[in-house]
Parts: structure tokens; sequence; C-alpha cells
């Protein structure tokens, strides 16, 4: 009686092509000569996620399309969450391209002899980029994956090359290894919660699919005990990954470990990918549950903003300032889940697509920021820098305001569609508090901005490098998604909104 | 009815602002006037627009310009559209109007500084937002006008940043706007979830649909942003530490124009504050303290401009209580804030004089007697003066008694209370006021050896004279005859109340009286005390009011204690229990997990373990939750 296997390519091209890229990454890792392996690995990352994109394009008009035995789900939300990834990989890889941010050899032990030769004979490895198609393609399935078996693979798929890229960094190595290896021993951990939650949900509704847990869900008749924890623990997993308090003691430190080009990409992906699969479990799943766990994420929710925008006021660390102000972000956006109605699916999809942007023209911005001993994190040190190189700062400037989301930003668009959304639902006093830790927000983001044309400087060693030409292009290109987003969002949100339906 | 012109108002200055940016120190020469040119061609567009809307009939006389489409989702449609209706012409002009003769008067006033071009930059740039925030024609299209401001008044406030207390101050007007900002948005969310539309034409169509409830919330937000911008009680403190800022931006910024801000949005949300009763209420209330409370600390200021501020505090507090008082008041609100955005401005560009000839020296204790060296700055500072304490014929007469007696006819006690406040308020106004011209332009001088006080060049006279004829002459111009009102009335809403039944407890020539009283009585207590010695000092041994008035009624003190302190704690205790306490505590509770603290101090990975702990007690915590919430 058992059929062939029947799978749709088409619907799972686009992620199929990345793991294919990936797979001839390693190979050319390999076999190609280490001085063109660089330039080779940049172009065939470029390709392989520019022809997703186009294999992603030739299926957007699905409305709803079951692939792989039902264990992926190819509907809007998923298109839209894949090609936003697509399009921040994009970008994150051409900042990646400059891989003068990377350990020459990872397997080297730092400060050693073996890695000073490395660094003097020039053999840089490129790993890296592999290891980013092969994350890009765990988050491209974690959003669209509708059983809990393929969510957890896609979990782990996209966590552990994330792993390993944390630990990469040129400078400061075992800071960023000790990153790494925090953030490895918490995501395992949180990863255990997560199949602690789903062997829960199996012993509820005798299911591992989101179809079978909601069916479950409707008929009211199992275990409800199960359900809520198995409903819990699934969730710490995926609020770990997204950064929410109190599971995000690992985001600063290894926002600042990590190699920033990684920490931009890491930031702007997978929170796209993360929320993804939030927004699939509690619209699709647990719809219908929503009175048991609305308190506990509405409570998560106001924790995550007020701690992420309060505590960010007194980093000195840059990179550590944006890792809290990702935490806030991660409280915006969690209003939008709990809203839990179209216009809240449709102005979370808008504020991830938004957010990615800003936050890879940010971080791209950051590592152009350098003295001879690499980049500059202490904001002390950016003190003066509109003076020295206007351009530059103008362009962080405008990052900086648009996370604070102040009109004519693709920020204010999101905040404010994510607000209302929340508003709508009757959610009040999450609006009250995320508006007001907008305004907490907006604050050290401002500060900066005075930092960087008021302050005097107290030193000439900082310098900001010209960027290269691919990383020009994508600090640009996000600077200008950002101003277009904000000034005439209007076709995006169209767009969003003919596909803000979940399809169970 | 459509304009094509309206959209140049905004993009002349905005386009010229950036395109000095750009340029840097190749527009260094010439910089300065090609601003005042482009604020000057602002004016005329204005003036324009201004004549042929006379020239319509009073029901068409509103235009506007859809630039595009902002947003376009579904039910929510926000374009990108300007709106000239009779309110918004009577900011234009004096935007650009007073905002040209400032520009005019920095060109000499800023002629020292080495960055001469930026300020001019800046100044244009805040005369494109404050252009778009009275013309926008929704309320999220004023508030990209109204954030730009915002941000204008910072770079402003902060452009001498060499100056030790620009740090402070440029904070906490950040601070306080930031307050402001955050009632302006949730009052457009909660306007959009009640009405599906945040256009001023939509909103008010629907208003009659809506609940008080709803109208009552909108409302207090909107008055929380009006305190916020307008520094009203309880966000009036940054106002006095904003004069930190270059004159002329004192002038026009934080005095003229954007400080009156709250009253334009108050006036143009009309339909929802006649609507919305308690909100009305509150606003009434909060004029009147902000009124007495600005008077009070302009009693006790030696700083010639932190008393002007206080003055600017108390005076746009008559304006938001006026708003308060319904239909009638609208119209004498915007009338007293256009006849005082000419005298405060005029008197501020004199105080700017006056520390133009003084070497920057701002404490008033050390003029006296400057009259003689500073003719023309003394005549039009004194017209001002005339002005602004009600003396007439001159424009603060004329606004000012207005808003006293609709005060009085308010009905109940209700009208007592907030008439007999506006009235001591002007009493008190007279006495600040005679007491800065006595200190600064009579009596002995008290001045350092090495100041050389002087007249100021033309180019800095000239804008000053424009201003005193507009103190001198635009009250009477504006009130004869009921023009302002009338002209205004299409917007307010005004037309019903004129029918109303109206009940008038006091005739207008008591009220009139009783406030020259007033007047009288302020001026001659200030002479009386003043007219002797005045100590180069301030004395220490003074009265405990007098104490407290210098010390900005405490209002600073209760914001450490009641607002910093708490939140500084906060923060604290959040950093702390994110980086260390957790581990901290941690630590003890890992001891009983684990068995051995040592065993934790020892590792590398001890933060990892902490970290590791905390998400199981947030599981742990929300398990918890989880169980009473659905117990």
């Amino acid at each position: 009686m058992t059929d062939s296997p029947i799978l749709q390519y088409s619907f799972l091209a686009p992620i199929m092509i990345v793991l294919a890229g990936a797979v001839i990454g390693v190979l050319v890792e390999a076999f190609v000569a280490a001085k063109r392996r660089a330039t080779i690995q940049l172009l065939i990352a470029l390709f392989t996620i520019f022809a997703s994109f186009i294999s992603l394009l030739r299926i957007r008009n699905l409305t709803s399309a079951k692939a792989a035995f039902n264990s992926v789900m190819i509907d809007g939300p998923a298109i839209f969450m894949q090609g936003t990834i697509l399009l921040i990989a994009f970008f994150a890889v051409m900042i990646i391209g400059d891989v003068d941010h990377f350990t020459a050899q990872a397997s080297a032990v730092p400060g050693s002899e073996e890695e000073k030769s490395a660094v003097q004979t020039g053999r840089q490895q490129t790993e890296v980029f592999p290891l980013t198609l092969f994350a890009v393609a765990g988050m491209m399935l974690f959003p669209a994956a509708s059983d809990l078996i393929t969510l957890f693979v896609a979990l782990e798929v996209l966590s552990l090359p994330l792993y390993l890229v944390a630990g990469l960094s040129r400078r400061r190595r075992l800071f960023s290894q000790e990153a790494a290896l925090k953030y490895f021993l918490l995501g395992a951990y949180s990863s255990a919660f997560f199949l602690f939650g789903a062997a829960f949900l199996y012993g509820f509704s005798y299911s591992v699919t989101l179809a079978g847990i909601h069916t479950a869900v409707i008929g009211g008749t199992a275990n409800n005990v199960f359900l809520l924890i198995g409903l819990l623990f699934l969730s710490i997993g995926l609020l770990f990954k997204v950064g929410a308090v109190p599971f995000h003691a690992w985001t600063p430190d290894v926002y600042q470990g990590a190699p920033t080009p990684i920490t931009g990409f890491m930031a702007a992906a997978t929170k796209v990918a993360a929320f993804g699969a939030l927004l699939r479990i509690f619209y699709v799943t647990f719809g219908d549950a929503v009175w048991n766990w609305r308190p506990i994420l509405t409570v998560i929710a106001i924790l995550t903003m007020l701690v992420g925008s309060i505590v960010a006021i007194t980093q000195r660390d840059i990179k550590r300032m944006l890792a809290y102000s990702s935490i806030a972000h991660a409280g915006f956006l969690l209003t939008g889940v709990i809203a839990l109605n179209r216009a809240g699916l449709a102005a979370t999809l808008y504020y991830l697509l938004a957010y990615g942007f800003i936050t890879i023209g940010a971080f791209g911005v950051i590592t152009l920021v350098r003295d001879s001993s690499g980049e500059i994190t202490d904001l002390n040190r950016w003190a003066g820098l509109g003076r020295r190189s206007p351009k530059i700062a103008a362009l962080f400037s405008f990052f900086l305001l648009a996370f604070a989301g102040i009109p004519l930003t693709s920020g204010f668009i999101g905040k404010f569609a994510i607000f209302t959304a929340a508003y709508e639902s009757g959610n009040i006093g999450v609006v009250v508090v995320g508006v007001l830790s907008s305004a907490i927000a907006a604050f050290f983001y401002i500060r900066v901005i005075v930092m960087m044309y008021f302050a005097e400087s107290h030193e000439d060693s900082l310098t900001v490098v010209i960027p290269s030409p691919l990383t020009s292009i994508a600090i640009w290109v996000s600077g200008a998604v950002t101003l277009i987003l904000g000034v005439y969002p209007t076709p995006v949100l169209n767009f969003i909104n003919t596909l803000a339906i979940f399809i169970r | 009815m459509t304009s094509n012109n309206l959209v140049y108002l905004v993009a002349l200055p905005l386009f010229s602002s950036g395109f000095l940016m750009i340029l840097g120190r190749r527009a260094d020469k010439w910089g300065h006037i090609f601003a005042t040119l482009i604020s000057a061609s602002a004016f005329g567009i204005g003036a324009f627009e201004f004549l042929q809307m006379l020239a319509r009939p009073s029901e068409s006389r509103a235009v506007t310009q859809k630039l595009f489409s902002w947003i376009s989702v579904g039910t929510f449609q926000v374009d990108a559209s300007l709106l000239l209706d009779q309110l918004s012409i009577s900011f234009v002009l004096l935007i650009t109007g007073v905002g040209t003769l400032i520009h005019i008067y920095s060109i000499a006033y800023m002629s020292h500084d080495l960055d001469r071009r930026r300020f001019f930059a800046f100044l244009n740039f805040f005369i494109a937002a404050m252009l778009l925030l009275v013309l926008g024609d929704s309320y999220l299209n004023l508030y990209v006008g109204w954030e730009g401001v915002g941000l204008a008044s910072y770079l402003l406030i902060g452009f001498w940043n060499q100056k030790p207390e620009y740090a402070t101050a440029a904070k906490k007007a950040f601070v306080a706007n930031r307050v402001g900002d955050v009632g302006l948005s949730l009052a457009i969310m909660i306007a959009f979830a009640t009405f599906g539309t945040v256009s001023f034409s939509g909103v008010e169509e629907k208003v009659s649909g809506a609940s008080t409830a709803a109208l009552t919330g909108i409302g207090l937000m909107l008055l929380l942003a009006a305190a916020g911008k307008s520094a009203q009680f309880p966000l009036q403190s940054w106002l006095g530490d904003a004069m930190a800022g270059p004159t002329p931006v004192s002038a026009l910024i934080h005095a003229a124009t954007m400080v009156t801000a709250g009253v334009y949005l108050i006036a143009r949300s009309n339909f929802i504050f006649d609507n919305a009763p308690t909100a009305q209420l509150c606003v009434v209330i909060i004029g009147a303290i902000t009124l007495m409370f600005g008077a009070l600390i302009g009693t006790a200021k030696d700083d010639i401009k932190k008393a002007l501020a206080a003055s600017t505090m108390s005076q746009i507090g008559y304006m938001i209580l006026a708003t308060g008082l319904g239909p009638v008041g609208y119209a004498f609100a915007i009338m007293h804030l256009l006849t005082h955005g000419f005298f405060k401005a005029g008197m501020f560009l004199g105080a700017g004089s006056v520390m133009h000839g003084m070497d920057d020296e701002v404490n008033m204790r050390k003029y006296g007697g400057l009259g003689k060296f500073m003719p023309i700055t003394a005549i039009t500072f004194g017209l001002g003066y005339l002005a602004i304490i009600g003396v007439p014929p001159f424009a603060g007469f004329y606004s000012k008694d207005k808003i006293i007696e609709t005060a009085f006819n308010a009905e109940g006690i209700k009208g007592l209370l907030i008439g007999s406040a506006a009235l001591l308020g002007a009493l008190v106004t007279a006495f600040y006021m005679t007491r800065v011209i006595i200190l600064t332009f009579t009596g002995a001088k008290r001045w350092d050896e090495k100041a050389h006080p002087h007249e100021s060049p033309f180019l800095m006279w000239g804008p000053m004279a424009i201003l005193a004829i507009g103190s001198v002459a635009s009250g009477f111009l504006l009130s004869s005859g009921n023009r302002f009102v009338s002209w205004l009335a299409p917007v307010v809403n005004s037309h019903e109340a004129d029918h109303a039944e109206h009940v008038e407890r006091f005739q207008p020539v008591v009220v009139t009286s009783m406030a020259l009283v007033a007047v009288v009585i302020g001026v001659a207590i200030a002479i009386v005390k003043y007219r002797s010695q005045v100590p180069r000092v301030a004395p220490t041994n003074v009265r405990f009011f007098t104490r407290i008035a210098r010390r900005d009624l405490l209002q600073d003190d209760f914001n450490e204690v009641v607002l910093m302190r708490p939140g500084q704690a906060l923060t604290k205790f959040l950093v702390a229990t994110d980086e260390k306490a957790i581990d901290g505590a941690v630590r003890t509770v890992g001891a009983v997990v684990i068995g051995s603290s040592k065993g934790i101090r020892k590792t590398q990975t001890g933060f990892v373990r902490s970290y590791a702990l905390l998400i199981l007690l947030g599981a742990f915590g929300l398990l918890a939750t989880i169980w009473v919430v659905t117990l």
C-alpha cells in the first residue's frame, strides 16, 4: 500500500539550490587553489542566492502548496520570509566577502606559530561561505516547516553553521571562540527544551504535524497539561533564537564576539526565520488556544522591550548596544505575534523585512570603522566620526534613526503598523509599554548620533577604511531600501497583504 | 481646491538645508545669504497664497495638494498631502516672516562663528520641518514635522557644544520631547483604531460616532504631546535650559514658533476636544497652572534669557488655557500666539543685541543704564514690553484681554477660578517684565570696566524694528471688527457658538478695567522695589519663595526625585541583574543545584552556566505563570 514518494521539486527548489550551492562550496574549499578560493566562493554564494531567489519568484503566486509529504508548507508567509532571508543573505554575503574579518585558519590555536604562518603566507580559508549557505537553507526551511520533526531539523541546520562562523573572527580570536562556545552550549540547551516540548505535544495529540496538533487543540478532549507544557517548552526553544527575555543572555556576548559581518547576518536573518516559525506555530497550531499562551507571551514581550531598551542605555560598546537593541526589537515583534490577527501578521512580516535591512546596513558600517588593530567598537572612540567621514556617519545616523522609528524611515512604518495591529487586538498595555520603550530606545540611538557629530574626538587613530565595492553596495542599498520603505511603503505593504494568510 | 505651490514651501528650505550641508566649507562665503533668500522666498510663496486665499469666499479658502500616496493598504489610507487653510496660513506667514527676519539678524549675530553656514543649514531645516508640521493634512504628516522640529531644536540647542551646560540642556529637551512624542503616537494609534483614518478631515467627519472614552483618551494624549512640545506643566522644565543655544534660536524656535506647536495641535484638533469635555477641562487646568508657574519663575530670574523663557512658558499657558475654552477660545489663542510671536521674538532679539554689546553677559544684575548706549534696542525692547504686559493699544492688550474675558465668562465656578488665575498672571507679568526693563535699561550702570556697550549693526536692529512695529500694530489689525475670529471661524467651527446662548457674566469693559488695574499694580510694585540700588550679586538672605522661584519652583528637584532617581535606580537594577546579579544569584542557587560553588568559579564557562540557569528559571517562571493563569 505504500505510494512511491513524490517530492514537489519546484516548491522545494529554492531551498535545494541553496543546499547545492553550499555543497559545491565545500568542494571548492577542498580542491581549488587557496589564492583564488575567496573570489570563487563569493561568486558561488552570490549566484546561488540569486538563483534561489529566481526560483522563488516563479512560485510567488502560490497560495498554498504542501511539499515533501506535508512536512513543508509553501504558503504566502513562507514565501515572503524565504524571500526576505534570501535578500538579507545576498547583501550579508557581500559584506562577508571582505574576508579580512575572518581568521586565516580556524583550526589554528590563537597566537600560535601555525596561525602566524597562515597569516604570513596568505593562506585564507573560506569555509565561511558554504557555512553561511547551509545556515540560509536551514533558515528558509524553518518558517515553512509544518511538522515538529522538520522544524527541529531546520532549527539545527540553521544553528550549527552559525555556532561555527561565530568563532571565526580574525582579531580577538579567544573572545570570538568564547562567544561561539557559549552560543553552542546554550543553543544545544534550548534545543533540548524544544525537543522536550515536541515530545509533550506528541503525547498530547499523537501527532507531530502542526495540522494534527491543531485538530487535537480544537477537539479539546486531550490532556491539557501536556498541551501547556509542550507549548511552553517548544516556544522556549524558539524564543531563545529570537533573543527574548529571559532567554536573551547569550545575545550581547555572541553579538560582540562574532565577526561583525556575521553578527549582522545573524541578527537580521535568524530573526526572520525564528519569527517565521513562531508566527506559524502560534497562528496556525495554537491559534485556538490563545487564552493559554497570550498572557505569558504578553509578559515576555513587555519584559523584552523594557530590558532591551533600558539596559542598552548603559552600554559602551556599539555591538553590545545593538545587541540589546535587537532584544528590544524582538519585543516589538512579539507584540505582532500576540496580536493574532491578519494585520498583526502583515505588520510583523513588514517589520522583519525593514529590520533586516537596517541591521545589515548598520553592522556593515561598523565593519568599516577600524584602527590598525581592527574594528573599533568602543563608543567613546566614535566621537567626531561625523567630521572625519561625513557620508558614512550620515548613513549610520540614518540607520539609527530607522531603528528608533523616526518618520520617513522603514522603522517608523513598521512600528506604527505593528502597534496599531496590537491595539486593534485590544492589547492596550503592550502598546503603551511598546511606545514607551521605543521612546527610551530613541535616547541611546540618538546619543550615538550626537557623539559622532558633536563630541570632540580625542585621538586620531580611528579611521574609516574605504569600503570594498561590494560592502559599499550592500550598505547603500540597505540605506536606500530603508528610505524607500519609509517614504513609499505601499507596494510592499500591498504585496504582503495579499499573501499574509497561513495555510494549515 | 488644490494648489500646486504648497510643496515648494517645504521643499525649498529642505533642499537648501541639504545643499548647504553637502557643500560643506565650500559654501561658507555665501551660505548664509543663500539660506536667507530661500527663507524669504518661502515667505513670498506664503504671501502669494494668502492673497489668493483672501480673494476666495470664506468657505472655499482651504486648498490642498496631494504629493503622493504614502501608505495605502486596504482600508488604511494615508496620503502625503498638504493642507493650507485659514489656520495654517496664519502659521505659515508667522514662521516664514519671523523666520526670515531672524535669518537676517543671525547674519550679523553669528558673523564671528566659524560654523555659521552649518547654523543656517539647521535654521532652514527647522523652517522646512515647522512648515510641514502646520501644513500636514493628517496626524501622521504632522508627526513627521513634529519629529523634524524636535530634531532641529536638539541640533540648534546643542550648536555651541563647547558650552558645558549644553549636554544637560539638550538632553533635558530631548527627554521632555520624547515623553510628548509618546503622547502623540498613542493619540494617533487610538485615533486610527477608532476612526480608521488619521486625516484631519476624516477624523472630523467620524467624530460624532466615536465613544466619549476614546475621544477623551485621544484628547489627553494630544494634551501630553502639546505639553512636551510647548513646555507646559508638568513637562516645562526643559525650556529654561534650552536658552543655552544661540539667541536667534531662542527667538525663533523657543519663543515664536516651535514651542507654540502644542497650541496649534490642540486648535487643529478642536473637533476632538469639543466632544471630550474632560480632556478640555484638563487643557484649561494645565494652561492655568503653567501661566502662573512661568510667571512666578520669571520674577526671580537674573539671567535675561531665562526670564524671557519663563515668560514664554507663561504666555503659552495663556494660549493653552484659551484653547480649552471651546469654540470661542481657539481664535483668541491663535491671535495671542501671533502677537506673541512678534513681541517675544522682538524682545529675544533685543536681549541678543544687549548680549552682543556686553560680551555675552546674560546676568541682568550686571547691566543697568544701557538705554543710553543702545537706544534702538531699548526702544524696540520697550515696545515689546508694552505689548506683553497688555497696555493698550499695543498688540498684547487685544489678544490677552480677550483671553481673560473669555476665561471669566466660562460657566460656573471654573470661570471665576481660571479668570482670576489669568488676571493674577497679568499682574505678575507686569511685575517681572518691568523688573527686566529697570534692571537692563535704566538706573546706574553696574557693568565691568572692560565692557563697552554699543548699539548693534543695522542688520540686527532692522529686524528688531520690524518686529517692534508688529508688536505695536498687530493686535489692533487682527482684532478690529472681529477680523481674526471670523477669519478662523470655518476651521474651528465657531459659527454655532455665535448663535448659542452666551452668558456674559462680566461686561468686557469690566474685565478690561480689572486687567489694566492689575497691570498698573504690577508695574508699581516693580518700580518701588527696584528703584533703589540693585546689588551686583544676587542677595542670598531672601525669602523662601524667592529662593524656590530661583530654582524654577523646584521643577528640577521634583523631576530628580520623582523621575530621575527611580529611573536611574531601575536602570542600575536591570543592568546589574542582567550582567552581574544574575551571576551572583545564580552562584547561590547554583551552589545548591550543583553542590559546589568552587567548581563554578574555576570553570571558564561559569557564565554560560548562569545563563543556562537563567533560562531554566525563566522556564519555571513561565510554567508557574501558566499554572496561575489556567487554574
